[in-house]
């Protein structure tokens, strides 16, 4: 790998009470590259994405964002690191069910202190973008689930964060609508450069990405670089 | 694939010569697979003589002459059987992987090994039929995403046979 990755863990270690989630993973993830974590239920593939994101702190091990040492952050130098830098789309949307779907898309830029016009304005442009201009004044409770995800999308992407992390991101969807949430996500995250980790246990969902690691008790391979090295 | 019951469709919009059914057999059908010509005079001498097709006019040319086909009623009846009886499916029951992952338990070989490289190399044909998806237009799309379902499906066996591996070589080396 040339150059310093976006987004490095190394060596991680992290324990649920008895329950080994993580045992020495690591990875690196290049800007705007999109990362398929593959692995069996209960693998540790979404342990490790809370890690990388700063969501979780290992017991053990490092994770640097640009460089910089996020597990050495403090809680408020982490959230804030989360507000502006990622963005996160998860497997049932998690909006915000009181607001409008374009009020949920422009919730983090109003959080960054963007004012609402403003906020509202840019997130209409992405309602455009993932074809949802109908449902921008409907609440989260009138949309379908396809809809409801490429909201959640919209306002990952809405901050033009550095990275996604998306977990199971169509894992509540038909294959149809998992398929037009991915390609949006995809097609998004190149075009504003945002490197995209994306937990998925789907093959299907995983062939959107540029590479995959494979997570399995707690550990990270590599499989397509082992390859290319044994060559 | 039934190279004859296609060609007895495509000849239901009218009478067609032997270049222009190749052709559209193709670009609708040939995905990077053309049709040889031997294939295509041979399959229509035979639906000639089964009685499915029937000359519908000869032009004289430089080259050979150009013989234009027209489906019979018999064809198009034919055609109907075939597209309303179901395909066979199949059991894929003499697998290579499957003989690769038994040998490998056999011998004392590393199977997971075996089964990561091949989750790999399924993994990368799929992200190629991904982006192919991406630019090509919804026929393309269909036959894409049938291979990827399929691709998926051995991908679960992968998965599963990788979950069983420890169970799979008390039995095979008992």
């Amino acid at each position: 790998m040339t150059g310093q990755p976006l987004l490095e863990a190394d060596g991680l270690h992290k324990a649920f009470g008895p329950t080994k989630a993580l045992d020495g993973a690591s990875i690196a993830i290049r800007a705007g590259e999109i990362v398929a974590i593959m692995g069996p239920s209960g693998s540790g593939k979404s342990t490790l994405l809370h890690c990388l994101a700063g969501i979780v702190r290992p017991d053990s091990g490092h994770v640097r964002y640009q460089g910089a040492e996020i597990s050495a952050m403090t809680d408020g130098e982490r959230s804030a690191l989360r507000r502006t830098q990622f963005g996160f789309v998860f497997q049932f949307g998690q909006l915000v069910p009181e607001l409008t779907c374009l009020e949920n898309i422009a919730l983090p830029l109003r959080m960054e202190g963007v004012r609402r016009r403003e906020a509202e304005a840019r997130a209409a442009e992405w309602l455009d973008r993932l074809h949802l201009a109908d449902v921008g004044r409907k609440r989260p409770g009138e949309v379908s689930g396809g809809q409801g995800q490429r909201v959640a999308v919209a306002r990952a992407l809405v901050t033009r964060p550095q990275a996604v992390f998306a977990d199971e991101p169509t894992g509540a969807l038909d294959s149809l609508n998992g398929e037009r949430v991915m390609r949006l996500l995809t097609e998004a995250a190149r075009e504003t450069g945002a490197a995209v980790v994306l937990v998925t246990h789907e093959a299907r969902v995983a062939g959107y990405s540029d590479r995959e690691i494979v997570v399995r008790d707690g550990r990270t391979r590599d499989i397509a670089r082992e390859m290319e090295e044994a060559l | 694939m039934s190279i004859g019951h296609t060609f007895l469709g495509l000849l239901e919009s009218g009478p067609r010569h032997g270049y222009d059914l190749k052709k559209t057999f193709d670009d609708r059908f040939g995905h990077a697979r053309p049709l040889h010509y031997g294939q295509v005079y041979a399959t229509l001498s035979r639906l000639l003589k089964d009685g499915l097709v029937e000359l519908d006019g000869v032009e004289p040319g430089e080259g050979p002459e150009r013989k234009r086909y027209a489906v019979t009623s018999a064809g198009v009846s034919d055609v109907e059987l075939w597209l309303a009886s179901a395909e066979k499916p199949e059991p894929y029951l003499q697998n290579t992987l499957y003989t690769k992952v038994i040998l490998a338990l056999l011998t004392g070989r590393s199977a997971a090994d075996l089964l990561d490289v091949q989750r790999a190399e399924h993994l990368r044909l799929m992200r190629e039929l991904t982006r192919r998806k991406a630019g090509g237009d919804l026929a393309d799309n269909l036959i894409c995403d049938h291979a990827l379902f399929h691709l998926d499906a051995d991908l679960r066996w992968l998965e599963l046979t990788a979950a069983r591996l420890d169970d799979l070589r008390r039995q095979v080396r008992a």
